[in-house]
């Protein structure tokens, strides 16, 4: 069945340098540095990152940061809770608006 | 608990069909090629410093990456003759090191007979041990004798966790080894000061690479002293090789092109320098002689002229010998590298 998303295409990304390397170049190095071993570990920078990944429900970065996770010592239970992080967030989010429908109806309603 | 390739007749029992498998790979290119770009071939030992035996392969587990493909019903076991060539062997060198592995070693009955000698010897002895092995009934005063030889214990536990290590190695495993890990803490094992070494082996649970050595080591810590006060002095991070066991999960599971690619992807030159089989000369339990336990379960023995038998068994001949490699050898060269002491770079 053909699909939008190919997983081998995930392996086509440093094709992205090709329209320009100047900023692809640039993009890697902040990329690279972001994900160092700094005041955050690497276990826990690629748990972050899979939460977001599954917030920006980008595939790429699921199947990249699943197996990130497991190669930085994380469990299926902490791997899960992350998610579970993300979807609070992005639940949260649409549940906060409702304070600005709350506002809308008062100011509309008598 | 899952019987044995051998015991289900399946085709990956045969080291032939292993072999034709992993030559077949098409996601990588073959590791020859690899260690030729490196500048590492042919590869050569650099001397033996460590005499690893491997007993036989029976063993009271049968866990699921096991390269051996070990197991209860595995009847190859190093009979009394070759333990005594391994030691008549030993002794014309100055190897310091013997590490005895399986199976689960301590169930040959020349098991303890080959620590008391290889101590009499002087030399180092390590038993790679499976921790519940410490628990079968004939075994109860294992832990005493070990400590009485100061026997390095390198121990099997690939994650701090239940679900995962019971996933490998089998239903009720994780409890068993946390059991038999307070027992080895009783006598002294992983105590500062004690002299008795009692290290842990992590390998990942699955078609992955292992986390990086240090920060598993200090999560391990942390997660054992706290949940269970159970303490340890290293932890070794080794990669599954894509042989037996392991091998048919990564076949069955639909991941074995994408862990070879993995793997090869990751290789590291200065990993592939430093490789195990280049420091370890490896004796099966027949007196086969091997560059390494894996290729002891390929039944790829030494070869370029050096002498195949304990029973010939001659150090000048073998400590720079040629190292027979194939495409399995990937497993020992990825990222951080990988051996039987964990990560080698």
């Amino acid at each position: 069945m053909d699909t939008y998303y190919h997983p081998h295409d995930l392996g086509k990304f440093a094709d992205m340098g090709k329209g320009n390397k100047n900023l692809w170049d640039k993009f890697m190095s902040y990329y690279t540095a972001v994900f160092a071993e700094a005041a955050l570990t690497e276990r826990e920078k690629a748990l972050i990152a899979l939460g977001v990944a599954h917030a920006v429900q980008c595939p790429y970065c699921i199947d990249a940061y699943s197996q990130a996770c497991l190669e930085k010592g994380s469990n299926t239970e902490e791997m899960t809770e992350a998610v579970h992080v993300a979807c609070a967030i992005r639940g949260g989010a649409s549940l906060v608006h409702g304070v600005q429908m709350r506002n809308v109806v008062e100011k509309l309603s008598m | 608990m899952a019987p044995t390739l051998q015991a289900r007749n399946s085709p990956l029992d045969s080291s032939d069909e292993q072999l034709k498998l992993l030559a077949a790979t098409k996601s990588c290119s073959p590791f020859h090629a690899k260690m030729e770009q490196a500048g590492l071939a042919p590869l050569h030992g650099t001397g033996i410093s460590v005499f690893q035996i491997n007993v036989g392969k029976l063993c009271n587990q049968t866990c699921r990456h096991c390269h051996v493909d070990a197991g209860p019903d595995r009847k190859e076991q190093m009979a009394r003759d070759t333990a005594e060539l391994c030691i008549k062997a030993l002794a014309t060198t100055g190897i310091p090191t013997v590490d005895i592995t399986g199976g689960a070693p301590e169930l040959n009955p020349n098991f303890r007979w080959l620590v008391e000698q290889s101590r009499a010897l002087g030399r180092h002895v390590i038993d790679r041990c499976n921790l519940t092995v410490l628990l079968v009934p004939s075994q109860e005063d294992l832990p005493e004798f070990l400590a009485r030889h100061q026997v390095e214990m390198i121990a099997s536990l690939p994650y701090f966790r239940p679900a995962q290590t019971d996933a490998q190695r089998g239903e009720g495993v994780f409890d068993k080894s946390v059991h038999a890990l307070q027992e080895l803490n009783k006598v002294g094992y992983g105590a500062d000061g004690s002299g008795l070494i009692l290290n842990l082996v992590y390998n990942p649970v699955g078609a992955f690479l292992p986390p990086t050595q240090e920060a598993m080591e200090a999560q391990f810590k942390r997660e054992l002293a706290t949940r269970y006060g159970v303490t340890f002095n290293h932890l070794y991070t080794i990669t599954n090789m894509p042989i037996s066991r392991f091998l048919e999960f990564l076949v069955e599971s639909g991941n074995y092109e994408g862990y070879m690619q993995r793997l090869a992807n990751a290789f590291n030159p200065a990993a592939a320098a430093g490789v195990m089989c280049r420091y370890t000369l490896s004796v099966g339990w027949d007196g086969t002689l091997y560059d390494c336990d894996f290729n002891q379960m390929l039944d790829l023995p030494v070869d370029f002229g050096a002498p195949r038998h304990i029973r010939d068994f001659d150090a000048a001949q073998l400590h720079t010998r040629r190292i027979v490699i194939g495409n399995h050898c990937y497993g020992c060269t990825a990222g951080a590298g990988s051996s039987c002491g964990g990560a080698t770079y």
